[in-house]
């Protein structure tokens, strides 16, 4: 008996006795000497599962553990409720594979199902599929979703996170379609050069609300422009932003997306997370990757399915819709059960508390000598801030604390502010790069 | 039979609430109103024991690798190991941010080049990336890789890609993503890459071909070395699809059949759980030659053509991996592959004295295809209801109607962390089966009859979309 494979010596032989086979190596007939390994692959002997378990944590303790995290920028320290833990580990969701059976699949459909309700809520659109890999592939695959003949041109706003902007561009790379920026304008997307670059070949704009500076968009301005023009509109959306921001509906989307992370999903440093994609009634043939339908069985029982698979690349191969298969199920369950757990009133508390906190912090740093806000448009938990020191001396400052600063920028710094930052704690900061700043 | 669950929207309570975030020790922020939304949030209002009710009932009509066998073929739905659930909780891992100072993340850097290094020598490749989130997404990553290499050697009219007719969907689909033409390559009846209609697709347009080893019949491509010369001599690359990889893991490596790219299942292979369709990954591997197309990250000022995904890749599934490896270490690496082609090669046997039929009737590696055609004909019975049938028996169905090229097919997987007992148990379901088949062919075709629902109606699904819950107008 080896590491998780439970057979006894005894069974192996007798296994391969009723084979009539002489040893393992006889299953192998087919794989030609000239391919085989001659010894075993180089790596270290295997260890016990306690020493295992030992030198992982020896590798997790070499990471630092901040108290307090002031870094934001796509990837969003909030309270998890341990309730969310506790669903998250139960093994019927865990360990199961994609839902394809359905009859023995009911729970992990109804989960989607209603994962795609709290979607469409959040983002008053008609329609959400199961969930794909992140915020910055959801931005991709919506920019796919909009091209049609001799309109295949993306405009994305510059203010769009870095990683979503290169992702975007990467799928426009694989099928050969242009991307074009849209520059910044104190900290939003310029909507007069947008104006000037709405062509007939454009098919669709990208706008990310909040902005990668924190800054909030006049998404209904840039829109109308757009839809003017013909344009598609895809709006990128932080969830918990969205729970009291004007939904994708109320600014004229026709595509919202992106990540999940901030609704219970650990940083676990970037991953996994959800993206999420949910567009209007009129692109629902469009959507890529799964979605879960309701329906009846024979005696007419609610009955749950993956519908709409004609869009999809195990039925379609090369004309399919995205060539997206398995996505990040778990992780949309636990966004789900998130949303669930705390409810209307405790999703748009979070909202306000991250809001609240974010100003009162900024205007802490706003007291000190040289730090101001860059920007001058309202903002919702992050905001970037000029500092009269190299952002890397604030930062290393904060480290000798155990908080984690904001994200350095060229002469400044992209703050962010959750629930789990007290005003104690904010006020402590605010010393601590007071002091940073004079020196 | 248990009672529906009602969606967690029908059983909320307006006013039932669980008040667990604290109100804020600041003063509120006055947003203008054009900046507040006009819409209700219509979330559910539950209670905390209706919440966790709620999920414990949804599991229940669930079926996990936990719950029992789970023979899907093509998935490896081998035993997740719950020592690396433990490793990817870690509070030092859960609460890394992908953006801290490098000096802040040395223990989650070291995590992904050891897994890196870990994966080069396991699969006989020169560099990796983690980033791609999962299988189909690693393809797409390989084929840019292979379309950016062609261009930077000014060979960009290289336009088209072959796939065998065999291969998994995501093979086409990522191939077209990356901007080429999908020309199939058809099988021989031995279900082995037809190599006089390879050599006749072979031209200067051919950028690559993609290819699993052994393919999805469950079948090891022994002419691989002539393959990869033939494709490499017409000036193309070698894609080779890892999803099989289980079959020869420790035994032969993809780098040494002449594969210049690959990705890897970390979700099938490497024993990381699938989640309910993911999160999975799936880490590209390449030769030398396409180490400087591999993806970049925006947001750490990297710049590069290509990036697939934001921050990392899928961390925390990178990390149970990597405990994986470290448990089974190089020397049983190969135990996983030898175990898992004698578990299949034996339910095939068992399921052949049942009475079944075999696509193939040669040795196995991982999986194998039984071909129902026959009993279609003569009992009307389908793979569909074999595999429904399979469900009143208390296991998980196979794979049914893959690969498209065998009819009727029932594709079984074992994997290599299923005992003796189990696999004879399910060798004598399928004998049930059979007696079933022969008996009272009628029944199969609305089984299951023990599950939760029976059949559901798919059409009605797809013609009358109900695709998320609404309130009652």
């Amino acid at each position: 008996m080896s590491r998780y494979v439970p057979h006894t010596p005894a069974e192996t032989r007798a296994m391969l006795d009723e084979l009539g086979l002489a040893d393992v190596g006889g299953l192998f007939a087919d794989v030609p000497e000239s391919v085989r390994l001659t010894g075993p692959v180089d790596l270290p002997r295997g260890l016990s599962q306690m020493e295992t378990l030992r030198d992982m944590e020896a590798l997790a303790e070499r990471n630092t553990r901040y108290r307090l995290t002031l870094r934001g920028a796509g990837c969003y320290d909030h309270w998890i409720p341990p309730m969310v833990n506790r669903v998250a580990c139960k093994e019927e969701f865990l360990t199961a594979y994609t839902p394809y059976q359905a009859e023995l699949s009911q729970g992990v459909l109804q989960a989607i199902f209603e994962y795609q309700t709290l979607v469409c809520v959040l983002t008053g659109m008609d329609v959400s599929n199961a969930g794909v890999y992140d915020g910055a592939s959801a931005a991709a695959e919506s920019a796919v979703m909009c091209r049609e003949r001799g309109r295949a041109v993306t405009l994305v706003s510059a203010c769009a996170h870095p990683d979503t902007v290169a992702v975007m561009r990467t799928y426009c790379y694989g099928t050969g379609d242009e991307l074009r920026l849209i520059p910044e304008k104190d900290g939003r997307t310029d909507a007069a050069a947008l104006a000037a670059m709405l062509a007939p070949d454009v098919a669709a704009v990208y706008v990310q609300q909040p902005n990668f500076y924190g800054q909030l968009e006049d998404v209904t301005g840039l829109f109308a422009a757009a839809k003017a023009a013909g344009v598609k509109c895809i709006l990128g959306v932080n969830p918990t932003a969205q729970a009291i921001l004007p939904d994708g509906r109320e600014v004229g989307a026709d595509i919202v997306c992106g990540d999940l992370q901030p609704f219970g999903i650990a940083m676990a440093f970037g991953g996994p997370s959800s993206g999420f994609m949910a567009c209007t009634a009129a692109l629902v043939r469009r959507l890529p990757g799964r979605i879960a339908g309701q329906t009846v069985d024979a005696q007419g029982r609610r009955a749950f399915v993956l519908t709409l698979q004609a869009r999809e690349q195990h039925i379609r191969r090369e004309k399919a819709s995205s060539n997206i298969c398995s996505n990040q199920a778990h992780c949309a369950l636990i966004a789900s059960v998130y949303a669930t757990y705390l409810g209307p009133d405790g999703v748009t508390a979070v909202a306000e508390s991250c809001l609240a906190k974010a100003h009162a912090f900024a205007a802490m740093l706003c007291d000190i000598p040289g730090v101001r806000l860059r920007h001058t448009g309202e903002f919702f938990h992050e905001f970037v801030t000029d500092l009269p020191v190299p952002p890397e001396k604030v930062q290393a400052a904060l480290e000798a604390t155990g908080v984690l600063s904001g994200l350095p920028l060229p002469g400044g710094m992209l703050w962010c502010v959750t629930e789990k930052a007290g005003r104690e704690d904010l006020l402590r900061v605010a010393q601590t790069v007071r002091e940073a700043c004079a020196q | 039979m248990s009672e529906a669950v009602l969606l967690s929207y029908e059983k909320s309570v307006p006013g039932r609430r669980s008040e667990v975030i604290p109100k804020p020790d600041v003063p509120a922020y006055a947003l203008p109103e054009a900046l507040r939304r006009k819409t209700p949030l219509l979330l559910p209002e539950l209670s905390e024991v209706d919440v966790d009710r709620h999920y414990t009932e949804l599991a229940h009509r669930a079926y996990g690798v936990n719950c029992g066998f789970y023979p899907l073929g093509s998935c490896t739905m081998k035993y997740n190991p719950a020592v690396n659930e433990a490793v990817a909780a870690l509070p030092g891992f859960a609460q890394a941010h992908p953006l801290a100072p490098a000096h802040a993340v040395a223990g989650c850097r070291a995590v992904m080049e050891e897994l890196s290094e870990s994966l080069c020598r396991i699969a006989g490749m020169d560099a990796f990336t983690l980033q791609p989130a999962a299988g189909a997404h690693g393809e797409l990553t390989g084929m840019l890789c292979v379309r950016a290499y062609h261009e930077s050697r000014g060979d960009a009219a290289r336009k088209t890609m072959l796939v065998p007719d065999s291969a998994h969907g995501t093979n086409p689909a990522s191939a077209a993503m990356a901007g080429f033409t999908v020309v199939n390559v058809p099988s021989r009846a031995d279900g082995c890459v037809d190599l006089d209609a390879l050599s006749a697709l072979l031209d200067d347009g051919v950028a690559g071909m993609m290819m699993t080893n052994p393919n999805t019949l469950g079948l090891f491509e022994k002419d691989i070395l002539k393959i990869s010369r033939m494709v490499h001599a017409s000036g193309g690359l070698m894609y080779y699809d890892g999803a099989n990889l289980n079959a020869i893991l420790g035994l032969a490596r993809p780098g040494d059949m002449g594969f210049d790219v690959t990705h890897l299942n970390l979700h099938k292979t490497f024993s990381t759980p699938h989640g309910g369709g993911g999160p999975g990954s799936g880490p590209v591997g390449v030769k030398a030659l396409l180490a400087p197309f591999l993806p970049t990250v925006a947001s750490l000022g990297e710049t590069g053509p290509l990036q697939v995904k934001a921050f990392h890749g899928n961390f925390a599934t990178l990390a149970r991996a990597l405990a994986y490896i470290k448990t089974l270490g190089g020397d049983h690496l190969r135990d996983v592959a030898h175990h898992a082609v004698l578990n299949a090669n034996y339910l095939m046997a068992r399921l052949k004295a049942a009475g079944y039929t075999p696509a193939f009737d040669r040795p196995c590696m991982h999986e194998f295809v039984l071909t129902l055609e026959h009993e279609r004909e003569t009992t009307g019975v389908s793979a569909l209801d074999v595999a429904k049938t399979v469900i009143d028996y208390g296991m998980h169905p196979p794979t049914m109607y893959f690969p498209l090229i065998v009819h009727e097919a029932l594709m079984f997987e074992p994997t290599e962390t299923e005992t003796r007992e189990t696999l004879d148990r399910a060798a004598q379901v399928m004998a049930a089966i059979r007696a079933d088949l022969e008996r009272d062919p009628e029944a199969m075709h609305t089984a299951p009859h023990s599950a939760v629902i029976g059949r559901p109606d798919e059409v009605r699904a797809a013609r009358t979309p109900v695709l998320r819950w609404k309130p009652e107008p």
